[in-house]
């Protein structure tokens, strides 16, 4: 069991290994990255049903020993990621076939690079590894954000591909001084260390100040809403499950496991996450296109997520981890539900000519399930994923946690509303072909992640089990480092 | 103390160069600053042992970890360069070279996907055509 922890990380990068060596095939292309994907996809879900009872998968890559061993581990969180993200990357697969993107130079062998990358940070047992494969994550999105060329987006490139890469530089640096004051990089050798020595703890800070550019959490969010929105829609959707999730996971996991969840810092974590969410979605208020709307919201749900780690109570990061589980798919599906307005409108502003609902039936569903999930309204999986987190405030006593969730959630209710009567209800322009251009490959992935979102709130038990288990590892991960330390 | 004094200088002249305009002072920045994140690496592990490392276990026996994560961050660094360094050719054959990069609110949509020069090889005609 433990070899299918290679299969997120090898199998896709063969596979763009693979298609790169046959350049203007782009029927193999396709075929080769379902085919990746499909298997990324089963090997996620075998895991998680093998970690769903709190048993972890551990690999040494190679056999080495110890320290030097490049270690990979799948516990319930991670396997729900590694799950999660393989879904959403197929959805973009389908409707980057609709939209055209896929045939762009290189893009299918860039996704699946990128997509190794974040299942290989999901998987990694050390800070090094977790530097490098959020590298390999990091450069194909460089090149699929400018891929299409153009003044703007070189533009928002430069200023994505600098941020990140300060981020970077500092990642690094951050992990030199963790080397330099304990010795080790291993997460299971450094199990508490940061609890224990300030000076870890301050190099570990290093370490999570830079995820925190990654994660796009306030005050680094600002690079976010300046750089996605210029991407192709696809794009964006891939970027949302992927990337700013991978920086959050890793927050999540070196809190748990190297901070142990150190009450002592909680405040920090709390105060980042109510400010996540007030300024993401304030910010949202005042675009004008689908695109800009949703990246503000990505800000504030991550908030809502490490909210729930700020509590670290077992209610509470259940919470955030049914949360983050959900949230990939729900942010893919109105992502897509972009590309889709886009492909058939040429523009994703709201701009006044609607109409879509009576057009497309299909996408407007998808759409309203997408959005009603965002905004947490039953029967969505949303809705249950802020009940629990209220409830989660309500039993730590953090009554302005509890207020400011209830206020955020309905001007992101808002928002969706916004852009629900710009360009769904109403009369479509005259002499209009855009309903032709919206073919079943951009509205199928928006509404079958909608459908899903709709599951994992009406039958959300089995998901709940899984999510109660992954907090019960993050909460004592002393199974996890015994596993990943070997002793 | 002289590894401590190089990087506080790399780290200086690093940040003092992200901050001028320009994309290639920008590139030189984050090459000043990835030599320095490298140098803390390699102090990270001892600067005072030098005797080679894998011949015989000794108390001045080299760590040969931070230089093996040293190589892998010099590789990583190179790359994004060669990238960066191509946005910049791209940029300086485009139509506005001189815009500022945070001034490109207008630009979302991308359906003005003249591609300069053509230099990225990307936005093939017929690619766009099919989207509009």
């Amino acid at each position: 069991m433990s070899a299918l922890l290679l299969i997120p990380v090898v199998g896709p990068l063969l596979a763009a290994g693979a298609l790169l060596a046959l350049p203007n095939r782009p029927g193999t292309h396709r075929v080769g990255a379902f085919a990746t994907m499909t298997v990324v996809l089963v090997a996620g879900l075998v895991l998680l049903v093998r970690t769903s009872g709190g048993a972890l998968a551990v690999l040494r890559v190679g056999g080495w020993p110890g320290p030097i061993a490049i270690g990979l581990a799948a516990d319930a969180l991670s396997a729900l990621l590694v799950t999660v993200t393989a879904l959403v990357v197929l959805g973009c697969l389908v409707a980057a076939v609709g939209s055209g993107d896929d045939r762009r130079p290189y893009f299918l062998p860039l996704v699946l690079v990128l997509t190794a990358g974040a299942g290989g940070a999901f998987l990694t047992t050390d800070l090094f590894n977790l530097f490098v494969l959020i590298e390999v994550m990091l450069v194909p999105s460089y090149v699929l954000l400018s891929l299409a060329g153009g003044v703007g987006r070189g533009g928002a490139g430069r200023v994505y591909v600098a941020t990140n890469l300060l981020g970077s530089t500092l990642l690094l640096a951050g992990v030199a001084l963790v080397y330099g004051t304990t010795g080790v990089v291993g997460l299971g050798e450094l199990a508490g260390a940061a609890r224990d020595e300030p000076t870890v703890a301050v190099a570990c800070g290093v370490v999570l100040l830079a995820l925190g550019v990654k994660s796009a959490l306030v005050p680094l969010h600002d690079w976010l809403p300046r750089t996605y929105p210029v991407a192709s829609p696809v794009v964006v959707a891939l970027f949302s499950g992927l990337l700013t999730k991978v920086g959050l996971y890793a927050v999540i996991r070196i809190y748990a496991v190297v901070y142990g969840g150190d009450p002592g810092y909680r405040w920090l974590l709390g105060a980042v996450a109510l400010l996540s969410m007030v300024v993401g979605v304030l910010g949202a208020v005042g675009e004008n296109s689908m695109r800009r709307i949703l990246t503000f919201h990505m800000v504030s749900q991550l908030g809502y997520v490490l909210l729930g780690v700020a509590l670290f109570t077992a209610v509470g990061l259940a919470a955030a981890v049914y949360y983050l589980a959900q949230y990939i798919l729900v942010k893919a599906a109105l992502f897509l539900c972009a590309a889709a307005v886009r492909a058939g409108r040429g523009t994703d502003r709201l701009d006044g000519s609607g109409g879509l609902a009576g057009q497309r039936p299909a996408l407007a569903l998808a759409f309203a399930g997408a959005a009603l999930s965002l905004a947490g309204l039953p029967p969505f999986s949303g809705f249950l994923a802020k009940f629990l987190l209220l409830r989660a405030t309500a039993e730590s006593g953090a009554w302005l946690a509890m207020v400011v969730a209830v206020l955020v959630s309905l001007v992101t209710l808002l928002s969706m509303l916004k852009i629900w009567s710009a360009l769904f209800t109403g009369d479509p322009p005259a002499s209009s072909t855009v309903a032709r251009r919206i073919g079943p490959t951009l509205v199928g992935p928006p509404l079958a992640l909608a459908g899903l979102s709709l599951a994992a709130g009406l039958a959300a038990a089995p998901l709940l089990v899984l999510a109660d288990t992954a907090a019960a590892e993050l909460r004592d991960p002393a199974g996890y480092v015994r596993a990943v330390t070997g002793r | 103390m002289s590894a401590a004094f190089v990087v506080g200088v790399l780290v200086a002249a690093g940040v003092f160069l992200l901050l001028r305009p320009g994309l290639l002072r920008v590139v030189l920045g984050f090459v000043l600053l990835g030599h320095a994140v490298n140098v803390v690496l390699l102090s990270a592990g001892g600067l005072g042992r030098r005797t080679a490392a894998l011949e015989e276990a000794g108390p001045d026996t080299a760590d040969p970890l931070p230089q093996a994560f040293v190589l892998t961050a010099i590789v990583i660094t190179f790359g994004i360069t060669i990238h960066l360094l191509g946005l910049l050719r791209r940029g300086a054959g485009g139509p506005a070279s001189g815009a500022d990069p945070m001034d490109d609110d207008n630009d979302d949509d991308g359906d003005a996907e003249s591609d300069g020069d053509g230099t990225g090889g990307a936005g093939r005609p017929g690619t766009t055509g099919r989207r509009r």
